[in-house]
């Protein structure tokens, strides 16, 4: 058996949600309208008309690039992309090529830092749809998305594991909410994943004298192949085609072949890959400076003001609520997902703090509670929380009765977080507090808990 | 009423009530209706010109400068409920939904679009010999051609089948025609006129332009289709001030230039005489003129070839059939000749060798004009090697329009501006005298012609061959 | 200015390009436009007479740069449903269509 190293790169897609499109001033917030209902000659690919982009969709791009520490073009542009397909109303794209927006950067995660390549700026093509029409497949085409700012982020091929591929997407998504530049919604397709997969063989070092660094790509070599592939619409499913991917890889490694050079799709009824059909000629996109848009010229001063505009970003929020407020990194990364919720404990551990409330306790109530955090005040909150702990019960016997019985009660709760879902022990503490009617103290709940359900493992 | 009268003077007409907007057009319509089927100049009249002329009951002011005056326009101007073919199979049934910019404008300021005229189809070509819909004729002898792409418009203003016409250039398509037809062509700098709503061919390249009686009708429509065009990003923000106002105001301040380099060695030694007398001429008018020596323009044809046929590849991808018009199988040769070797030029293993290389000779030849132009004003030079060929010539040809369009082809790649005039015959054809100057010096270049024109009298000609009745 | 071109085109290479650019070419094309193509490229072939080196490309004249629109919805030049698919041959329920093409799900 030999030992292979797992090599991925992912390229992100996400659309912006300006108000107007990339090219033109219909809007770009196409989802769920009447078909062709959006459409100008620009983005439907009229004869005769031109492009003129979007300042706005600029900036955000820039943003993004800061946002994952990238470096900006000081000269930008933008260049045709060509090839033919239905969707694509000019027969090319208006994508950047050799000049991004942004190059050379990156984003860490537990498992290590993962090298951003560029983030450029383009425009969506329009949605096609599959049907028969009096006996005959067809294809139905809508230009509504035609032309949505979509932005590309492409990372380095430093991701080594499926777990830290999925953390990548979902700090990636964090800090693009952040930003408060796209919806990110996988389902609606404004975030769209594809990931690079393959498997190099390891040597020993002494034979071949390739160091292989896990954390960081300083891979002298890369395998000969990679596999793209597409149609993950969910993080979950990236993940589960990824494990899927590495096995497939293996197996065809093993017996002596190297994995064909392809795009698969997930296909998530059948939770495998598939190959999908390749056009006959190779792709030659022929790229060449867009002759219908001038090029960028971004001067510091400009950078920096884009800069100044870039939040607090949740990395550094996270790592302020361990610091500060000791909180146990599980509950800090769980806070920080979306910025109003991160705001929300922040506002909440300051008023603790000032009530000698332990915040690790404040942030189990928000994250098990299910706190409305648009109706409850963080001051309420914390009050509440101070109150009920002094007038709870407290006695460890009498609360492990209840927690036994839910334990019993709750069998997939109990498999669930057994098997990594810590989000469902809050039924749990739910449970418990349902069988006190609400007189237990919830911190002894939770203790209990953890350590009833890490005990009766196996 | 007479249709031989030039924009100012219809503009006077009207002005002074002599004439209605409803005289003009009935008056047009009729020379169109004697002479059209045999010139081939309209591909499409507008049906609703009668009605739009009896809706016209203002005098042209400065609000409305164009107030009731029909113009011809070439077919690869979109005009919205108005068949646009771009003289292609491909868009034989194409009504589009929206006017081009320069369209717009022209409306804007009163004018009527009379029709649409002909071109080499998606105006590729020199000659108006590669339109879908057969070629036009040449009005001094209608075995020759016209010129192109715009000959269409050419023609219709040498005919008197409009007062005035647009056109659009890549490289000579309005300088060309304008020549071989005995009238005037205008190029205006890139970026001076909008390309929105013009169906493109070299997006780096086009720029539509006027073909008129004068040099000052030149002016009056430059007048009104300049200028910064929000929807046409690469449209210029530079402000100019009425063309018109320059015209008076000679040429004795001039330093100009005869691009030694244009009077090619194996050209016709009578175009040369030509350009020289005209250079005689501004001497006498006070300008200073030398002969000047530039980067040899035969260079600037493959550099041309290269781009325009690049842009024209990637331009005519959006042409599926899907949304509008007919699938690829329509496209006619010179098209398919003109996509194949763009996609080809463009594709990789060739993109450094050819696209890269031509830009790069482009930059020289724009160091080369920035470097000349820092001593003289204008330079001067014949607009096409020789008069107007016999129709058929194209034929098997596979670089016809570039060869033929060799003066014009350094100005276009370096986006410069140059202005058409006639300026004597050869073989009882008209050949044109090529003005042309530094990025928005339209109006020296059009007082330098105005100053030429008025102390000359060749645009006064008319030709009478397409008159001559054939007896069978 | 014609030189012998260094790249020559076959019928077998004119089929490819004509495939790239979407364009059907017969059999019996193939030649005579592959001795078009050398022709053409006899001509180009002048510009390596000029010496480039250290030149920059120009891909645009205008010298202008940065020009942007605002992002402000422009209902001005929208298009109806019905302007959309006016000069289309086959539309059903709103939408353009096509001869199915076969993508990711196939």
């Amino acid at each position: 058996m030999n030992n292979y190293t797992t090599i991925i790169g992912l390229e992100t897609h996400v659309e912006l949600k300006t108000a107007s499109k990339m090219f033109c001033g219909c809007p770009s917030n196409h989802f769920g309208k009447p078909p062709n209902t959006q459409t100008c000659p620009v983005c439907l690919g009229l004869p005769g008309a031109l492009p003129v982009p979007n300042k706005k969709a600029i900036e955000w791009s820039l943003m993004i690039g800061l946002a994952f520490n990238c470096k900006v073009s000081n000269f930008s542009k933008f260049d045709r992309k060509h090839y033919f397909y239905p969707d694509l109303p000019k027969g090319y794209q208006i994508s950047q090529y050799d000049e991004p927006l942004c190059y050379e950067g990156y984003l860490d995660t537990s498992e290590g830092r993962v090298g951003i390549t560029r983030v450029h700026i383009e425009e969506d093509t329009g949605k096609l749809q599959h049907t028969t029409i009096s006996g005959s497949d067809m294809t139905l085409v809508d230009f509504n998305r035609s032309g949505v700012p979509l932005v590309e982020i492409v990372t380095e091929p430093d991701i080594r594991s499926a777990a830290q591929a999925k953390e990548f997407a979902q700090r990636l998504r964090s800090i693009l909410r952040y930003l408060n530049v796209s919806d990110c919604d996988m389902e609606k397709g404004s975030m769209r994943l594809e990931a690079n997969i393959s498997l190099l063989q390891e040597f020993p070092i002494s034979k071949f004298q390739f160091p292989i660094n896990k954390n960081k790509s300083q891979l002298t070599k890369l395998p000969n192949y990679k596999v793209e592939v597409k149609n993950i619409n969910s993080f979950r499913f990236m993940e589960k085609a990824i494990l899927f991917e590495v096995e497939r890889q293996k197996k065809l490694l093993e017996s002596g072949y190297t994995p064909k050079q392809e795009t698969r799709g997930w296909n998530e009824s059948k939770n495998i890959t598939v190959a999908q059909r390749s056009k006959e000629t190779a792709a030659d996109y022929r790229y060449f400076p867009e002759p219908d848009i001038p090029p960028m010229v971004f001067d510091d001063s400009y950078i920096k003001g884009v800069s100044s505009k870039i939040p607090e970003l949740p990395q550094k929020i996270e790592s302020l609520f361990i610091k500060k407020y000791n909180l146990r990194q599980q509950y800090a990364a769980l806070l920080v997902s979306e910025k109003s919720l991160a705001l929300y404990a922040s506002d909440s551990f300051k008023e603790a703090a000032s009530l000698g409330v332990d915040p690790d306790i404040v942030a189990g109530y928000i994250i098990n509670q299910k706190i409305n955090i648009d109706k409850v005040k963080p001051q309420d909150l914390v009050k509440d929380i101070k109150s009920k702990s002094e007038s709870k019960v407290g006695d460890t016997k009498v609360i492990e009765t209840w927690v036994d019985e839910a334990v019993k009660n709750l069998p997939q709760a109990v498999s669930d977080y057994q098997k990594g879902k810590l989000n469902a022990i809050s039924a749990l503490v739910g449970k418990v507090m349902q069988l006190s009617k609400g007189s237990a103290d919830a911190k002894v709940v939770l203790n209990l808990l953890e350590k009833k359900l890490s005990s009766s493992k196996n | 009423m007479k249709t031989d009268l030039s924009l100012r003077k219809i503009i006077g007409l009207l002005q002074k009530g002599e004439v209605s907007a409803l005289d003009l057009v009935k008056a047009y319509l009729e020379q169109i209706e004697a002479y059209n089927k045999k010139l081939n100049v309209y591909l499409s009249v507008n049906t609703k010109v009668l009605a739009l002329a009896k809706t016209i009951h203002g005098k042209p002011d400065a609000r409305y400068p164009l107030l009731g005056i029909p113009i011809a326009i070439k077919d690869i101007f979109l005009t919205k409920n108005l068949r646009t073919t771009a003289a292609s199979l491909v868009l034989d049934d194409y009504i589009p939904a929206y006017s081009a910019t320069v369209v717009t404008k022209l409306e804007e300021a009163g004018a009527i679009v009379l029709g649409k005229t002909n071109l080499d189809a998606w105006c590729h070509g020199s000659s108006t010999e590669t339109s879908d819909y057969g070629p036009t004729k040449n009005p001094w002898n209608i075995n020759h051609l016209p010129g192109g792409s715009s000959g269409g418009s050419a023609v219709a203003v040498a005919t008197d089948l409009a007062p005035a016409a647009m056109g659009t250039e890549t490289a000579g398509s309005v300088r060309g025609p304008a020549a071989w037809c005995g009238i005037v062509g205008l190029k205006p700098t890139y970026g001076r006129v909008s390309r929105y709503g013009v169906i493109a061919m070299g997006s780096s390249l086009d720029s539509p332009g006027p073909l008129t009686k004068t040099v000052e009708d030149a002016a009056i429509i430059l007048n009104v289709i300049a200028g910064k065009d929000p929807n046409d990003a690469t449209t210029s923000p530079t402000n100019f001030d009425d063309y018109t106002n320059e015209l008076e105001k000679g040429v004795k301040d001039l330093k100009i230039g005869i691009a030694r380099d244009y009077l090619l060695p194996n050209m016709d030694s009578k175009v040369k005489d030509l350009i020289i007398s005209a250079a005689k001429l501004f001497e006498k008018l006070g300008a200073k003129v030398d002969l000047v020596k530039t980067l040899d323009p035969r260079f600037a044809i493959s550099v041309y070839t290269v781009v325009q046929r690049s842009e024209v590849s990637s331009n005519l991808s959006r042409y599926d059939g899907i949304r509008y018009g007919r699938d690829r199988k329509y496209f006619g040769q010179e098209a398919k000749r003109r996509i194949m070797l763009g996609t080809f030029t463009l594709s990789t293993g060739y993109h450094d060798k050819y696209y890269k290389k031509a830009q790069k000779v482009r930059t020289l030849f724009i160091d080369d004009f920035n470097k000349v132009f820092k001593k003289y004003d204008l330079l001067i030079g014949p607009t096409m090697p020789g008069p107007a060929p016999k129709i058929g010539v194209t034929e098997g040809q596979a670089m016809f329009g570039e060869m033929a369009d060799v003066l014009t082809e350094p100005t276009s790649i370096s986006g410069l501006p140059g202005i058409s005039v006639p300026c004597g015959f050869v073989d009882g054809l008209p050949i044109g005298l090529n003005i042309f100057g530094p990025q928005f010096s339209e109006g020296i270049i059009l007082r330098t012609a105005y100053a030429y024109e008025q102390s000359t009298s060749w645009h006064k000609q008319k030709p009478v061959d397409f008159k001559k009745v054939i007896i069978l | 200015m014609a030189n012998k071109t260094e790249i020559t085109f076959t019928s077998e290479s004119t089929a490819k390009i004509a495939d790239l650019a979407k364009l059907k070419v017969e059999k019996k094309e193939e030649n005579y436009l592959a001795k078009q193509f050398n022709q053409t490229l006899e001509v180009i072939d002048g510009l390596n007479k000029l010496n480039t080196q250290n030149i920059p490309e120009t891909s645009q004249v205008t010298g202008l740069k940065n020009v942007f629109r605002e992002d402000v919805v422009d209902k001005k030049r929208s298009l109806t449903q019905k302007e959309a698919l006016s000069n289309s041959k086959k539309v059903h329920n709103g939408f353009f269509v096509v001869k199915a093409v076969f993508d990711s799900e196939s």
